[in-house]
């Protein structure tokens, strides 16, 4: 067997199933998209149908795009989930960078049980954190169980159902994708750099500023990436903690789905929301090919 | 070493932020009272409550053995990937390879839900398979992305490994496939059991997904627990996270234990 075949035969498995259940669907949503809402199982209309005199004809339907673009309440829910993942991509940032700046800090032995207490919250359910997060909130929560018990307020806040809700959710979900790529950038930070900055005069911030920050932009890059992409469609933290205008674009998709079964306008709003994502996504994908070149 | 003082309140805040909410629930969980808010009590009631409760039991055995299949796949599909990636050097089609294996890491849900389900419906209505949907649909489409994450943590350990091994078995004559088989797979192990044990996780968690390809009678544990959390919050729910947490705080302890390092990204 010649190496090129072996390697081949290595690479079919993976790559023929990607391709069909990765790759293949999103040629359908495409082409769905452009599909006509109809009445049965699948509820819409095959692209291609006889025509009258029994020619196969392409029928393709203009209205979803045409919706999409009209109806100012779709381009408004997509810039809202821009705002929003950008928004607590930055939360995740502020918190997520001090921790992973301490883990790396730490003395060796301790680190390994550090990270793990990052990564441990993720490991368990999502949904069940997200719950935790309405117990806290809600108007007879835990928190305002204890400003009431205080005597800080008189009437419970309103904290549940709010963007605050909603950020404070997204920023706990996905805080470990943040460390995580931080922490791995940091600890490879040659400490022996920032003690020549400290020799050379400049003060801790400084050195900081100007050695630590940017060798770890890269993990801060990457980190930023994989909370901003799948944040942008989030639906399960805006449903439950988010208030009923937090119309983010992953929530509009599945109440178009679920609730009104209209499969070619969810589909269309997929593709609006793949578009939106081209491009970080390819700068996600190209430095996760060039980390794993290295 | 230097400076870590300062940033002990940062990082004893965010583990605060962390973990409060979690053990919030865990306290709750034993509360003898219904609310959910004002403790009254001990009990063990709630974790009672929780064992009877028929429709969440039989979504938790559904959602354990989706997990269990979707999860084997997924290390099968990842691990033949990671090595790839890891050892291949340059190859035709490599850049096209490693980003279809990555963007599912960061593909949202919903568009990988959906466009899953289209793909089965189309498959369906051209080749009859696969037949309805269910608990085979969903284990096919946590497969999928379950092997990107196995893919990204076989390929990192592989990348850590010394290659020299596998060149002295090569230099003693064995084949290609018996060095794969003796030195490269026990070698990279402890990835690939650190991936099987993601995708497994993974697959448990996902509601997204799952609630776009599954079918009727197929409600796994998320889907159950989602319903359940939108009709308001019961400590039985509280009682089911502290068990899961619990769980997953002693399989990692255990791996942990058999020299596991934490994947990173």
């Amino acid at each position: 067997m010649t190496p090129r075949l072996r390697r081949a035969l290595v690479l079919a498995l993976p790559a023929a199933w990607m391709l069909l259940f990765f790759a293949a669907p999103f040629a359908i949503v495409l082409s769905i998209g452009f599909a006509e809402p109809a009445e049965g199982i699948p509820p819409y209309a095959p692209l291609l149908r006889r025509g009258e005199d029994g020619a196969l004809q392409l029928q393709l339907n203009m209205a979803n795009l045409q919706l999409l673009l009209e109806d100012p309440f779709y381009a408004e829910a997509a810039l809202r989930s821009l705002r929003v993942a950008a928004v607590s991509a930055t939360l995740c940032l502020l918190v997520g960078y001090p921790m992973a700046l301490a883990i790396a800090r730490a003395p060796e032995g301790w680190r390994n049980t550090l990270l793990m207490l990052v990564v441990l919250p993720f490991w368990t359910s999502f949904l069940l954190r997200v719950t935790a997060w309405i117990g806290l909130l809600q108007d007879q929560g835990w928190i305002n169980g204890a400003l009431l018990a205080l005597g800080l307020i008189e009437d419970p806040l309103r904290l549940l159902y709010t963007d605050l809700a909603m950020y404070l959710g997204i920023t706990y979900c996905y805080l470990p994708f943040m460390v995580l790529p931080l922490y791995a950038s940091l600890s490879r930070l040659d400490p022996a750099l920032l003690e020549a900055a400290a020799d050379l005069g400049a003060r801790p911030w400084r050195g900081f500023l100007a050695v630590t920050l940017p060798l770890s932009l890269p993990g801060v890059v990457a980190g930023y990436l994989l909370v901003f992409i799948p944040a942008v469609g989030e639906f399960v933290i805006p449903e439950l903690l988010g208030g009923p205008g937090a119309q983010l674009i992953g929530r509009v998709l599945w109440t178009e789905f679920f609730q009104n079964r209209d499969w070619p306008l969810a589909s269309a709003l997929a593709v609006v929301l793949l578009l939106l994502l081209v491009l970080p996504i390819a700068l996600f994908q190209s430095r996760a090919t060039r980390d794993a070149e290295r | 070493m230097s400076g870590l003082g300062r940033l002990l309140v940062p990082l004893g805040f965010g583990f605060a932020f962390l973990y409060l909410p979690i053990l919030l629930m865990a306290v709750f969980s034993f509360n003898e009272s219904r609310l959910v808010t004002s403790l009254t009590g001990v009990s063990t009631r709630w974790y009672v409550a929780l064992w009877r409760n028929e429709a969440l039991m039989e979504a938790l055995f559904l959602s354990l053995r989706i997990a269990a299949v979707s999860a084997t796949m997924a290390t099968i599909l990842g691990t033949l990937a990671g090595f790839a990636l890891a050892r291949f050097g340059r190859f035709r089609g490599r850049g096209a390879f490693a980003g279809m294996m990555a963007a599912p890491l960061v593909m949202p849900e919903v568009i990988t839900g959906l466009s899953l389900l289209l793909l089965f419906v189309a498959l369906e209505q051209a080749f009859g398979f696969p037949a309805g949907r269910g608990a085979t649909t969903v284990a096919i489409a946590h497969a999928t992305f379950g092997a990107a994450y196995v893919a990204v943590v076989v390929q990192a350990r592989l990348r850590d490994l010394d290659l020299s091994l596998e060149e002295a078995a090569m230099d003693l004559g064995a084949r290609p496939w018996r060095v794969f088989l003796l030195i490269t797979l026990p070698l990279a192990a402890p990835g690939i059991a650190a991936g099987w044990l993601l995708a497994f996780t993974l697959s448990l968690d996902d509601l997204v997904i799952a609630s776009f390809v599954s079918g009727p009678g197929a409600s796994t544990l998320p889907m159950v627990v989602f319903s359940a959390v939108r009709l308001g919050l019961t400590p039985e729910l509280y009682a089911l996270a502290t068990l899961t947490v619990l769980a997953v705080a002693a399989t990692l302890l255990l791996a942990l234990r058999l020299g596991f390092r934490p994947p990173r990204a």
